[in-house]
């Protein structure tokens, strides 16, 4: 199969896939208990206003004209109108989202940096009481219930210890940074701000450890078993008896093949970050997309909740699009066997 | 033969201190889950309000919550609905997706192809996010969250049982099965399940602690059990309001979340080297 056959098929499968996504949450949005209409007029809205709210929702046209309407609507960027906030939720998404994307770029840089090297001294010291730690350390990150280990870091680096602040983004009272990405620490850095950049940092910290811890474990076995796989190859052995130093092998020639594997794992784990963020964003108020997510779920907001479900469903399908795709330029075996 | 194979997986089982010990842990849990009515001290529900949120103590081992009721004893109680929850959640997406799975591998063609595009599509599918917005769609409640957990989870058994069923449909019994004209039910039943569990178990396994631990999540952003019920998510939900002065309040019932998830963890990945030959030695 030629490279050219397989990106056509990637592709097909990857719009057949938003066209899923798409069709189940229309679905879903229309397994809602009770009369989105009603919930959009209020409780104490007459019998005229909900069929006039249900008019102004197309709800009270056909079920495909209705499904043709949402589409429509999708492609212009329309997500609806947010219960909760009374604003357009694609705009509360767009909102919300840098703060995500600054706690999740951190907690997977720190995942990536323990992981990586816990996976290779697991793997180089295979089955010793080394090999072990990693293991139970990898098992209980993947055991670990984000939203409790957030909990406890917070009682003891912020209520016991008095190191570390407990909620939000910035110390109260210190401005936001000029927005360039949205991300306060890039953006803080990029405006020389080092009080506010202090500030950041010092608020992401027990975030991005508790997502990172969760993320950690899932990225070491990975690593883990790729490099046991890539150690019993012939050329490994071949350098071993060329006389080159164990670290050099290791970090030159295994650890350099191991990785080629572990990519398409980086798309998956965008899917166990999302569920991360909800989660800990929750503990620490971080004012992201996780956070909006509960709240409008707290009080019904059917419209923010769908409209967070189509946007972090594509975004997954994208990113491990790109992940397979980047996973073929880096892998020419794959290309041979597609 | 039997006999040695048991000795032989006890032997392998004894070289493995942490599969163990994740055995020790669901045995253990499982235990407390059976006994809870003997083992808890006091009614997970009786309101006592004259020692609301007490600190741990002889009395009261784990503390109490706002209402005077004693942690241990729903912590205990509780884990009927976590763990319950978590083992009906992989017993549905287990055999709903074995069975699946199998028609679809023995069945061949265009229903293979169809039901194997409509898996792609809910696999890539983000699932905490999925069974978020289907939690939230059917209402709060234990088993609102159950089921679109189990939906979710339900296309890794198709693939795990597909694969079987490809790799089993043309051996010698089941083309003899074939030839003597039974029907498809039949031969999936006794000649293709049988031979296709093992794998299928592994994954069960490991699968408990994920669905105990995505049950507790969308229990804690209020989207599963709902009070009184003891259930560890919740419990940690409404300890949360309490965590800077009452420590003990979300830290126990969150701490049996992780270690039950664990044991399950362990022993499922423990199990998984020691019946798949690929992974023994590594």
């Amino acid at each position: 199969m030629s490279l050219l056959q397989i990106l056509c098929r990637r592709l097909l499968l990857a719009i057949m896939v938003v066209f899923g996504v798409v069709v189940v949450t229309f679905i879903v949005s229309h397994l809602i208990p009770g009369d989105p209409a009603r919930l959009m007029a209020g409780e104490h809205a007459s019998a005229q206003t909900v069929q006039h709210m249900q008019h102004v929702l197309g709800l009270d046209r056909p079920l495909p004209e209705q499904f043709a309407i949402y589409v429509g609507r999708l492609v212009r960027g329309d997500l609806g109108l947010s219960i909760r906030t009374q604003r357009p939720v694609s705009e509360d998404i767009r909102h919300f989202f840098p703060a995500t994307i600054e706690l999740s770029l951190a907690a997977l840089l720190f995942a990536l940096a323990f992981g990586l090297f816990l996976g290779v001294v697991a793997a180089v010291y295979k089955d010793t009481w080394i090999d072990q730690l990693a293991r139970v350390i990898s098992i209980v990150g993947i055991s670990m219930p984000a939203f409790w280990l957030g909990l406890l870091l917070l009682e003891l680096f912020y209520n016991w210890l008095g190191l570390l602040p407990g909620t939000g983004r910035l110390q109260e009272g210190l401005a936001a940074p000029p927005a360039v990405t949205g991300m306060f620490t890039v953006d803080a850095l990029l405006a020389g701000e080092w009080g506010t950049l202090r500030s950041a940092l010092e608020h992401l910290a027990l975030p991005t450890f508790t997502l990172g811890f969760v993320i950690l474990g899932i990225i070491m076995r990975q690593i883990r078993s790729a490099m046991i796989e890539v150690l019993q190859e012939d050329y490994i052995r071949t350098a071993r008896a060329g006389g080159l130093s164990p670290t050099r092998i290791i970090l030159g020639h295994a650890l350099r093949n191991a990785l080629i594997p572990s990519v398409t794992m980086l798309g998956l784990t965008f899917g166990d970050l999302l569920y991360g963020a909800v989660l800990t964003e929750t503990i620490f108020a971080w004012p992201g997309m996780g956070n909006y997510v509960v709240e409008s779920i707290s009080s019904l907001d059917f419209p923010s909740i769908m409209g967070f479900a189509v946007v972090a469903s594509l975004a997954y399908v994208l990113i491990n699009l790109a992940v397979d795709l980047s996973y073929l330029v880096l892998d020419p075996q794959i290309r041979e066997i597609g | 033969m039997a006999h040695a194979q048991w000795r032989n997986t006890r032997y392998r089982l004894s070289r493995s201190p942490v599969t163990v010990l994740g055995l020790a842990i669901v045995a253990l849990v499982v235990l407390v889950m059976l006994l809870a009515p003997l083992l808890a001290p006091y009614d997970p529900d009786r309101l006592h309000l004259a020692v609301r949120l007490a600190a741990p103590s002889r009395h009261h081992w784990f503390g109490t919550d706002e209402v005077g009721r004693d942690l241990l004893s729903r912590v205990i109680w509780g884990s009927r609905s976590s763990v319950t929850a978590g083992i009906i959640t992989v017993a549905i997406s287990m055999s709903l997706g074995t069975l699946i799975g199998a028609f679809s591998g023995f069945a061949a063609g265009w229903f293979d192809t169809a039901i194997m595009r409509v898996m792609d599509v809910l696999l890539a599918f983000p699932s905490f996010i999925l069974a978020m917005a289907l939690a939230a769609a059917l209402g709060p409640s234990l088993i609102n969250a159950i089921v679109p957990i189990a939906i979710v989870r339900t296309p890794y058994y198709v693939r795990l049982a597909r694969g079987q069923t490809l790799s089993l449909r043309n051996r010698g019994y089941v083309q003899a099965a074939r030839s003597f004209g039974s029907s498809p039910w039949h031969i999936v039943r006794r000649h293709i399940l049988p031979n296709s569990l093992a794998p299928i178990v592994v994954q069960a396994t490991l699968d408990i602690g994920l669905a105990i631990l995505t049950v507790s999540a969308l229990s804690f952003i209020g989207l599963g059990a709902q009070q009184p019920t003891a259930e560890w998510g919740a419990m940690v939900a409404s300890g949360r309001e309490y965590f800077l002065d009452q420590w003990w309040y979300p830290t126990f019932p969150g701490l049996a979340i992780l270690v039950t998830a664990s044991g399950f963890n362990l022993f499922g990945d423990g199990l998984r080297e020691l019946l798949d030959p690929r992974l023994r030695g590594r």
